[in-house]
């Protein structure tokens, strides 16, 4: 079998860029956007400056990944935006902002990397969430809510695609050292971390052994599934 | 010369009848019905169809349409009513991207 070909967004810093790289690395075609350059290279990696939110972007994406690699396999929704603030005082453009990234983006791209998968009859999605859904975590509330509607997606997008021979399935990582949590109060990220089975702060490897899980072919009776980091 | 709208819905529907093993009721048309009333497809032939529709204006025009709607269930105004009125948002769609530039 010729080498996969992996579409991961939000791939300019933390987790993304871990992802792209181990992909990379395991022989994948990897095709990353993020809405800015990436100051970095990788042989195996092509970059698209995509908003994940502009259907006109997403769908020139994928246009352009069928004309060049003729299929997708795997899709790793990733791109996100977070804010830390009490919900009386999250301006609506935040609110937008949110939506627009975590579940807009992600359905767009699910939708468009579907129609591709669907020709080959086989695709793995994987979709983001969060250990901030299951913990209800204050101060996130439309972070969390947006995560939920991920979660939701993912569950509903299993049963709609799995007669295509796709899996649709969610990770949940716990707080990992990246730009998502950078501005939030070291108190704060204590505090929920405490609050997993194994107390401490994720790595992208870790999240990265969670996806290798589902993106395996011997995975294929797995859909609409969400595995929790850290035992939360 | 590009191929229009039309022969590029009969093309993908005749193989999206032969790979469902679906009858067609005739020589396949503008009047040719799809979906709801008397319609050759259910929603996952209707899904079917459109996903080629879409890949084969990509291909044969070079730009993306979305023949995603959200009226496909009503029966007076869907566009996947035929292929008659599937051909025309097809048509409206590549209208309005050509006029985008």
């Amino acid at each position: 079998m010729d080498s996969p070909v992996t579409v991961i967004t939000g791939t300019r810093t933390g987790i993304g860029r871990f992802l792209a790289a181990h992909y990379v690395s395991r022989g994948h075609r990897v095709v990353g956007c993020s809405r800015g350059d990436v100051d970095w290279t990788l042989e195996g990696y092509t970059h698209y400056t995509a908003d994940v939110a502009d259907e006109r972007a997403a769908k020139a994406l994928f246009a352009d990944v069928r004309k060049t690699c003729g299929r997708v396999d795997h899709l790793i929704n990733n791109a996100g935006v977070a804010s830390m603030n009490h919900s009386l005082l999250t301006p609506l453009s935040a609110v937008h902002r949110m939506l627009d990234t975590n579940v807009v983006g992600t359905f767009l791209f699910c939708r468009e990397a579907a129609k591709l998968m669907k020709t080959a009859g086989y695709g793995r999605i994987v979709n983001l969430v969060t250990v901030a859904v299951p913990l209800k975590l204050e101060g996130e509330a439309i972070y969390v809510a947006s995560k939920a509607a991920v979660l939701s997606l993912t569950e509903v997008l299993a049963r709609e695609l799995a007669g295509f021979g796709i899996t649709v399935n969610a990770v949940g990582p716990v707080p990992i050292a990246t730009d998502l949590i950078r501005s939030v109060p070291q108190e704060k990220i204590d505090r929920l971390v405490s609050r997993q089975a194994i107390p401490r702060l994720g790595t992208p490897a870790d999240v990265a052994n969670v996806i290798d899980f589902y993106l395996q072919r011997e995975s294929e009776f797995i859909t609409g599934q969400c595995l929790f980091l850290g035992g939360v | 010369m590009q191929k229009p709208p039309m022969t590029l819905i009969v093309d993908a529907l005749q193989e999206v009848l032969e790979h469902h093993a679906i009858a067609a009721p005739g020589p396949l048309g503008e009047g040719t019905r799809l979906f709801g009333r008397d319609g050759l497809l259910d929603s996952m032939g209707l899904v079917t169809l459109v996903v080629a529709v879409e890949q084969a204006i990509e291909d044969e025009y070079g730009v993306s349409v979305s023949l995603a709607d959200d009226r496909a269930l009503s029966q007076r105004n869907s566009p996947y009513r035929t292929v008659g009125s599937l051909a025309e948002y097809a048509a409206r769609l590549l209208d309005g991207a050509a006029a985008r530039g």
